[in-house]
């Protein structure tokens, strides 16, 4: 089913959504750490050169002047990859998230699907770090449908977001039109023996594993969970409700990651059930083409529909 | 405004001080030493440089202040309060349960903190930051940060100095509090840092160094020359003592993050009495 559809990166998003935005009468400003190309933030300064800085490769300088540039009341947008965004935690910390001021990070090359840069490249553990940032809004986009439309809502919205965008081309999934709304989850598809909750490219995995197992009987809910912070836990405790099992599936390593997130929310509900977590497993990346790395990993479709069928083993 | 240009500078610094060792000893914590190094340069700053105004401290148009050695807090609030910004009353405050005064600086809290910090190196940064989003504003305020010459350590100074000269910016002064100690030793036994008016040159800013920070006129004339350089920043190095004002506290490591005890408070606040 996914070879018909249309593929991009949602990386791509990034630059022509701030263009547009700009023209359309958006105060906003890029800071950049030499890596515009990939991110594709250079398309803004294509168009706006006085609105885009360059840092050069120094990313802890640029998070903590995107801050002072935010106090003088811009929409910051630093962009560089997710790995070296993680490398200005502190100025993060203490010159974005604590101040609560406008910055959004829009991070490229998420997760493993690096693929051949291996194990430094492959952030395994970016969306853990701005999670735990107070005051942070935290998104992964499952196509570079969703990636627009999160861009779009986080320059719409003041405070510190950040947001996880990916290298490869992937299927879309929003053919119709994005979907998205801040700290809401979103249905894709409805079942009743368990729930998918997935976000960024094993949202498109996770609907294919879904089908699949439709084929041998078990009726299966799909989540985009693209919000990871605020987390829509209404919609975790539903799918509790109605389906009683949970899988969470992720690019990112599941013990602090979205998995970890949504089984602390089921945990503190009234109706704990049994949940697996298909993620990155307390490792590091290695080198490979991005779907040979999602594959060493689990990260597949063959490795949800495993989870779920351990899950729905685990009921009663 | 443009502050006080009838400010009696003496009398001012001899209060802003006594706050200090007054906010200190009423916490039994907080940073003294280079509170009482920095108090001089920070009255001719609100005294006489900067342009700001009390009643409106989101005025788009003031210069700001950033202070870059958060632990420092003793002597901004002390400064902020006489100018205004806060009762002189609250700064009993300082430190304790349900105080705006945190130990460390944290963004507007009280108005008139124009940054977070606590973790050195990130000031000149932050600061680097608003200037250049004044200047995509048009506005022709100065932004002044005031750091430490232990913080000169940190490698995201140097990163903020070069990206500073390569954006051609000015309206924008860096203040170094050089009193030669830092928490665990001097300076210059922690790590090597000098010379840093040297490397400051190299890395494309206009420097004047050697200048009394203790010396009310000096630091006026230093600071004017810095507000007004133009297509480079500008940095004033300002020789300082450690805990100036207070006779066994200057110079005296043990005095960086430590509070004094009943007698040495005592002893402090009659060296400092008018």
């Amino acid at each position: 089913m996914t070879t018909t559809l249309p593929s991009a990166a949602t990386r791509e998003a990034l630059g022509p959504t701030l263009v547009r935005m700009q023209q359309e009468g958006a105060d906003i400003v890029v800071v950049d750490a030499d890596l515009g190309k990939s991110t594709s933030a250079r398309t803004f300064r294509d168009v706006f050169p006085e609105r885009f800085f360059s840092f050069g490769v120094a990313e802890q300088n640029m998070i903590s002047a995107a801050g002072g540039l935010a106090t003088t009341g811009h929409t910051v947008v630093a962009s560089t990859f997710a790995v070296f965004a993680e490398h200005a935690f502190d100025q993060l910390r203490m010159s974005v998230a604590q101040p609560r001021l406008n910055v959004k990070i829009v991070a490229s090359h998420g997760g493993v699907s690096t693929g051949e840069d291996g194990a430094s490249a492959q952030s395994v553990e970016d969306y853990a770090l701005f999670s735990s940032l107070v005051n942070f809004t935290v998104c992964v986009p499952a196509d570079v449908v969703e990636a627009q439309a999160m861009v779009e809502a986080a320059i719409a919205t003041p405070g510190p977001w950040y947001i996880r965008t990916g290298r490869p081309k992937i299927p879309v999934i929003y053919t119709d039109g994005p979907r998205f709304e801040v700290g809401k989850a979103n249905m894709l598809r409805d079942g009743s023996d368990v729930t998918i909750v997935a976000c960024g490219l094993l949202v498109g995995r996770s609907l294919d594993a879904a089908e699949v197992l439709e084929r041998a009987g078990i009726s299966v809910r799909v989540l985009n969970m693209g919000t990871i912070r605020p987390l829509d836990v209404a919609a975790l405790e539903a799918a509790a409700r109605d389906t009683g099992a949970i899988v969470v599936a992720e690019e990112h390593l599941t013990h602090s990651g979205l998995g970890a997130m949504c089984a602390q929310a089921i945990a503190a509900s009234t109706q704990p059930v049994p949940m697996e977590f298909v993620g990155v497993n307390d490792r590091y990346g290695e080198s490979g083409t991005w779907d040979e790395v999602l594959e060493i990993m689990g990260l597949t479709a063959e490795g949800v529909e495993q989870a779920v069928r351990r899950v729905v083993a685990r009921k009663r | 405004m443009v502050a006080g240009a009838g400010t009696d500078l003496r009398a001012l610094s001899r209060r802003v001080r006594r706050h200090v060792v007054e906010m200190v000893n009423g916490a039994q914590s907080g940073h003294i030493g280079g509170s009482l190094s920095a108090t001089d340069i920070l009255a001719v700053l609100y005294g006489r440089i900067m342009r700001h105004d009390p009643q409106r401290p989101d005025w788009p148009e003031r210069d700001r202040f950033i202070m870059s050695k958060g632990h420092c807090t003793p002597v901004q609030y002390a400064i902020l309060a006489e100018n205004g910004y806060l009762p002189v009353e609250e700064l009993a405050t300082f430190r304790k349960k349900g105080t705006r005064l945190q130990g460390h600086s944290v963004l507007g809290k009280p108005a008139g903190v124009e940054n977070s910090a606590g973790a050195l190196g990130m000031g000149l940064s932050f600061g680097l930051g608003i200037r250049l989003g004044m200047r995509l504003n048009q506005t022709d305020a100065h932004v002044y940060v005031l750091m430490g010459d232990g913080e000169q350590d940190e490698g995201q100074v140097w990163e903020a100095a070069m990206a500073a000269a390569h954006h051609e910016v000015d309206h924008f002064v860096a203040i170094i509090d050089r009193n030669g100690i830092q928490n665990d030793d001097f300076t210059a036994a922690q790590m090597r840092t000098e010379p840093l008016d040297e490397k400051y040159r190299a890395f494309g800013w206009e420097v004047r160094a050697g200048i009394d920070g203790h010396d009310h006129e000096a630091i006026e004339e230093a600071l004017a020359w810095a507000r007004d350089v133009r297509g480079k920043p500008a940095l004033v190095i300002f020789d300082t003592v450690k805990g100036k004002g207070v006779s066994f506290m200057e110079n005296n490591p043990g005095f960086h993050g430590a509070a004094p005890n009943a007698e040495q408070f005592a002893l402090a606040m009659q060296e400092l009495a008018d």
